[in-house]
């Protein structure tokens, strides 16, 4: 039976075309290949496809470019704001996205983060934040929770020691340039659908000349968390979203 | 008009399309002047004043990345903190204009002129075995005509090209003539001249991406040599060198940028006395010439490298001669000029005792 | 009464098992294959009760390696 359900005119869900066949280097239940899905699938709703060009960080991200087939510069190492500046002045009909962990978009490159969006540069951040630094092997990130435990804070964060937590996310929407800065995750269906509203939301606010986004993806690192890929989930729900609130935090779109 | 000004001037003219930058002294008037021409109104050339001088090459990466003629300038610690960013350019063989309008150093050093970043810029300056193409202007009128030639050389070879100027020649006033006006290049231009460029895929052809990043070892060795070979073809077809008085001369100054224009004077001061001392101005500091410096050095008594510096462009002449004959350095430091005179005296000193 | 049959089909190569879709699924369809590996050497999952699978998408939408394409069909009774 299942033979006859499997035909064409039946299909309700694939990845979206412009994702390859390249198989993905992220760890298994990784957060950031639901993420790469969205931004492709809203790239070919909004038929940006050969229009957009993507920025991709230092950190785990840094293959992006081996799995959207679109046009991608490849910056150093928190400088992908600035990198997107340059391209979405000089090319102000293309759809300019950058794509970023938390190592990348809110320490080493915090500020090239805060300029870019406080310019009201007419583009989008897409900001994973799984609060570990996982490309090198699980240290702590600027958004490490108080008393999480990374291969730096083996005995936990300790703010008088490490410091706090940075939100930039919540600074982020204190700034006049941007337009719109929300929090949303991908751990269920519920959630996906509305981080790829957001995405959709921002990268169209950014076409019609807005301002900046930050859209931050609070996500897991199940392997840097050291827990399996449902376990992340379980934890990331219980403990980051009483530091990370998700929902908007500034929206002058819809007023 | 100042060669600062004749700078921005000349990339309003040659169809450069943005501008990033950070100011810093002795090249703040680059952007001022930007910011008063307003280019965006004329031209449609983007002016942008980053937030520091990192970011300020980054968005010369992506700009160029994306095709366009972009540049930026700064002084010695500004280009210090770019050389991430050059680098990252290097090896992801985007190509834009650096102008370094050096200043006395280490570290903050000195707001007063200096050559003491030939090092810097001509043995790549960052991470990794690399070249940036290095010009060496004497005058404002090179200044002016160097902007286009450095995007012309960049374009060409998809590399980094750095007007490596100083205080004296950024600071002074003089007659110019600037270059005609070029227009910006059409989408169509920027599609033919940039195949690679990333300014969205369209299906016809493969994403470009770029990127100076390979793990697998065996495929990075492959794209560092295609570099070497690149450099190569550079170092083959792109030196330009000056020789004022060599052929009958004994001895030869070896100066660059505003070195060479105090070493003009001191040519002259020579003579007068009777002796025969001639001019050796390398253009390109990278690629250097080598082969021109050692047959313009053959039968001489001595070669002065006279630079504002402790000796730097001194290794270079060196390795071109290869112990044929003396080789002595005269420099001063800390952003202090030498007279042509104080050259006299030591060419006399050292090579002439 | 017209009721919607679904179909999944797994891309075994490109699965590393990490059994998101498995708790997505509000059917219970889908669950690893057992002492079996891909060519990458992961455990991949299938659907082990197709029968019950109604094309919700679900095992889709969460899936992060995009290896799961999902059918539906409204069935006539």
């Amino acid at each position: 039976m299942a033979n006859d359900i499997i035909a064409p005119e039946n299909l309700v869900y694939k990845k979206p075309e412009l994702m390859n066949d390249t198989p993905m280097h992220y760890c298994p239940g990784c957060s950031h290949g639901v993420v790469h899905k969205l931004v492709a699938e809203v790239i070919e709703e909004m038929g940006m496809s050969e229009k957009v060009v993507g920025v991709c960080p230092v950190g785990c991200a840094v293959f992006a470019y081996r799995y959207l087939d679109i046009d991608w510069q490849e910056a150093a190492h928190g400088r992908a704001p600035a990198v997107a500046t340059a391209i979405k002045r000089l090319w102000p009909d293309r759809l300019v996205f950058t794509y970023q962990g938390d190592g990348d978009l809110a320490c080493i490159g915090a500020c090239e983060t805060i300029h870019a969006l406080n310019r009201g540069e007419n583009l989008t951040m897409i900001f994973i934040n799984n609060a570990i630094y996982g490309m090198t092997g699980g240290q702590m990130a600027p958004t490490t929770l108080i008393g999480q435990k990374t291969a730096t804070c083996p005995y936990g964060r300790d703010p008088k020691i490490h410091g706090y937590p940075l939100n930039i996310t919540e600074l982020a929407s204190h700034l006049e340039g941007t337009c719109y800065v929300t929090r949303q995750s991908v751990e269920n269906v519920g959630a996906i659908r509305k981080a790829k509203a957001a995405i959709k939301k921002a990268f169209t606010a950014s076409m019609e000349g807005k301002g900046s986004s930050l859209v931050e993806i609070v996500s897991t690192c199940n392997s840097g968390w050291k827990l399996s890929p449902v376990k992340a989930n379980q934890w990331m729900e219980e403990h980051m979203f009483e530091k990370y609130v998700k929902g908007d935090l500034k929206n002058t779109l819809d007023e | 008009m100042k060669g600062n000004e004749a700078i921005a001037n000349a990339a309003i003219r040659c169809g450069a399309d943005a501008f990033f930058g950070y100011p810093i002294t002795p090249q703040s008037e680059i952007i001022e002047t930007l910011a008063l021409l307003k280019p965006w109104e004329t031209t449609g050339m983007v002016v942008v004043q980053a937030e520091s001088e990192v970011s300020s090459i980054n968005m010369v990466y992506g700009g160029a990345g994306a095709g366009k003629r972009v540049l930026t300038t700064s002084s010695s610690p500004g280009i210090a903190l770019m050389q991430e960013g050059i680098s990252y350019m290097a090896g992801a063989e985007i190509p834009g204009v650096i102008v370094n309008v050096q200043r006395g150093g280490p570290g903050l050093g000195t707001i007063q002129p200096s050559q003491s970043d030939y090092f810097q810029a001509t043995r790549g300056g960052g991470n990794g075995d690399y070249n940036v193409i290095v010009l060496a202007p004497n005058s404002v009128q090179e200044m002016a005509d160097f902007v286009d030639l450095a995007f012309e050389l960049a374009f060409k070879y998809r590399n980094p090209a750095m007007i490596l100027s100083d205080g004296v020649i950024g600071q002074m006033m003089e007659k110019v003539v600037l270059p005609p006006f070029k227009p910006r290049r059409t989408e169509e231009e920027v599609r033919k001249e940039c195949p690679w460029a990333t300014m969205g895929r369209t299906k016809d052809r493969e994403p470009n991406i770029l990127t100076s990043l390979e793990l697998k070892p065996e495929v990075m060795e492959l794209r560092n040599i295609h570099l070497q070979e690149k450099y190569q073809t550079i170092r083959d077809n792109e030196v330009r060198y000056e020789a004022q008085q060599c052929d009958d001369a004994d001895y030869i100054i070896v100066s660059f940028g505003s070195a060479a224009r105090i070493g003009e004077k001191a040519v002259e001061l020579a003579r007068a006395e009777g002796i025969k001392v001639g001019l050796f101005r390398p253009i390109t500091l990278w690629p250097f010439p080598s082969k021109e410096i050692a047959a313009a050095a053959k039968g001489k008594k001595g070669i002065l490298v006279s630079e504002i510096n402790a000796g730097q462009m001194i290794q270079d002449v060196k390795l071109a001669v290869n112990g044929a004959l003396p080789v002595e350095h005269f420099g001063r430091l800390g952003g202090i000029v030498p007279d042509p005179e104080e050259i006299v005296n030591v060419l006399k000193d050292k090579l002439m005792r | 009464m017209a009721k919607f049959k679904g179909a999944i089909v797994v891309n075994t190569d490109r699965c590393k098992g990490c059994q998101l879709c498995i708790v997505a699924c509000p059917k219970d369809v889908i669950a690893l294959a057992q002492k079996k590996v891909n060519v990458h050497g992961y455990p991949y999952v299938e659907a082990a009760r197709p029968d019950d699978c109604i094309g919700c998408a679900s095992c889709g939408v969460v899936c992060p390696d995009g290896c799961i394409t999902v059918y539906k069909k409204k069935m006539e009774d």
